[in-house]
């Protein structure tokens, strides 16, 4: 089985890589407030402006 | 147009309206083969038309078309509006789509043509595995790049599951592709026999992972709880559902090859990760569902959040039957029937379609600068017909599949086999019906969509929002890293 032979060190390289990125992030502060950031993009308001009379959208 | 304070909605439009002119292009090419099952001689003997040529172009077309498309579409805007920042580059973004395309048409002559690699979900010969590849390139450099300059400090959830898809999907392809031109149309797998099928099914079920759950897992995790109006039930589950997810979805390819020549530690290596899979999936798909808890009552008038918690408990529904059917037992018995076609659609109609399906009537109206959809009754008509639908195409073909294993393994007393294959065949007939109905219905809702589409575009004019001068997002958890 040779294709095994490039699964898998590239899955075992994949999981070290993994493992680093999540070392990373952990570190780098992402994980350290998990209550907030549900509520952030709630804040974000995403809708359009209220259309004027013509149905056109204000000029940006 | 002032570019330098408005988020890149054009490209995002772009997409958004060829996921609908996609889904309705390539579900239809899904009907005329699931016609053709019933009256093998509906294309009148044409070898472009021939039922072999078209089955690739309508799971290419639904999968990389549509499913692309409304990936592409979702993960722009959300990017751009969780890390409150423009696209890190106009032109790169508009080369991903005008690339997109010109794939999807290459593919769209090719394959009736019979050009063709042969290998499944990664039919498109060399060149335009070339041109996918640099489609691809420029799609990660925008997508990072624009999470490279965030002015956000946090990295939203939903980003972190299109990354790992946009990252392992390059991986994919450029592993599973490795072939020797003979010629500018034909070229032959870098790996042979057993090889090949391992590499094959390697790919092929991590593209359902990476392709076909995380990328949409990105789009559940911003669009239901936008479009609920409630923060996800838990964040801390949804950072956990990543990193798990991520973690052990590798190895659950070789659940496709059981009973084949494979080596049978390899066979039982990949039945042992579908199971694994089954903890984060349902973890990832309770946390989206009770994201309403609370707000139940949100269901009963909104079509757009039918749409996406319905395709939440479809995807509840396939990642269990999924580790189920690669249990070797239970596979000995699915394996090769219609049982498998009706899981793969509980999962393409049922989750993926569903899940594009309710963000791009989300993002429409925010798009062309209407407050909704033309028509808020046209969505719900759209989601019981394309329901109806779903129901009726796994239902029938649930019963087909088990209907032919149990037929194809008796035996009689004296050992020969009690039914024929053709016997099977003609038993499965009135399920076959069954589910060309399932599919029209499903394609049907399509059209309503296309409908509702155009008159919600001819209505508005297409908007460009400014990006917010206060940065509402991470002003909050801002101290923490800069401590860190």
């Amino acid at each position: 089985m040779e294709s095994l032979y490039l699964l898998i060190p590239l899955s075992v390289l994949a999981v070290f890589g993994i493992g680093w990125l999540l070392w990373q992030a952990v570190d780098g502060g992402q994980f350290d407030d998990l209550d907030t950031p549900g509520q952030a993009i709630l804040m974000d308001d995403d809708r359009p402006p209220k259309a004027n009379s013509s149905g056109d959208p204000p000029a940006v | 147009m002032q570019t330098a304070n408005t988020y890149n909605y054009k490209v995002v439009r772009q997409f958004a309206v060829m996921t609908v002119i996609w889904g309705i292009v390539g579900m239809l090419v899904g009907v005329i083969i699931a016609a053709q099952l019933i009256w093998p001689d509906l294309t009148a003997g044409i070898p472009w038309l021939s039922y072999g040529r078209l089955r690739p172009l309508h799971t290419n077309a639904v999968i990389f078309a549509f499913g692309g498309s409304a990936l592409f579409a979702t993960s722009y805007y959300v990017v751009q509006r969780t890390c409150q920042v423009r696209l890190l580059s106009d032109g790169l973004a508009a080369f991903t789509f005008w690339g997109w395309q010109l794939v999807i048409v290459l593919a769209a002559v090719t394959l009736p043509l019979g050009i063709t690699s042969g290998k499944e979900y990664a039919e498109l010969e060399w060149p335009i595995d070339i041109l996918i590849t640099l489609v691809w390139v420029s799609y990660a450099i925008v997508f990072f790049g624009t999470i490279a300059k965030r002015k956000t400090p946090h990295i939203y959830v939903a980003n972190w599951f299109y990354g790992a898809f946009i990252l392992t999907v390059a991986i994919l392809h450029l592993v599973n592709s490795a072939a020797m031109p003979a010629s500018f149309w034909k070229s032959y797998s870098a790996y042979a026999g057993v090889q090949d099928a391992m590499i094959q099914w390697w790919y092929g079920h991590n593209a359902v992972g990476f392709f076909l759950t995380a990328g949409f897992l990105g789009i559940m995790y911003y669009f239901v709880p936008k479009q609920a109006d409630r923060p996800v039930y838990s964040y801390r589950l949804s950072v956990v559902h990543f990193w798990a997810l991520i973690f052990t979805y590798m190895w659950a390819g070789p659940h496709h090859l059981h009973y084949t020549a494979l080596p049978d530690w390899t066979q039982s290596l990949g039945m042992l990760f579908s199971l694994i899979l089954l903890a984060p999936s349902w973890g990832g798909m309770i946390n989206g569902i009770m994201t309403l808890s609370g707000a139940w009552h949100k269901l009963r008038d909104d079509p757009i959040l039918k749409f996406l918690i319905v395709s939440l408990s479809f995807y509840g529904m396939s990642t269990f039957e999924g580790p189920m059917m690669s249990i070797k037992t239970v596979n000995a018995l699915s394996h090769y029937t219609d049982w498998t076609i009706g899981h793969v659609h509980s999962g393409a109609l049922g989750w993926v379609a569903f899940i594009s399906i309710g963000s791009i009537y989300y993002l429409l109206p925010r798009l062309f600068g209407r407050e909704q959809m033309h028509s808020v009754k046209a969505i719900s008509l759209h989601f019981w017909i394309a329901t109806l639908g779903v129901v009726l195409y796994i239902a029938a073909m649930w019963i087909a599949g088990v209907m032919q294993g149990l037929m194809w393994r008796a035996i009689n007393a004296d050992g020969t086999l009690t039914y024929t294959f053709v016997e099977s065949v003609k038993a499965t007939y009135p399920y076959y019906m069954i589910r060309l109905l399932g599919g029209v219905l499903f394609f049907s809702g399509m059209l309503i969509m296309l409908w509702n589409m155009l008159k919600t575009i001819g209505a508005g004019k297409a908007y460009d929002a400014p990006i917010p001068e206060l940065d509402v997002h991470g002003s909050s958890n801002a101290p923490a890293v800069q401590g860190a």
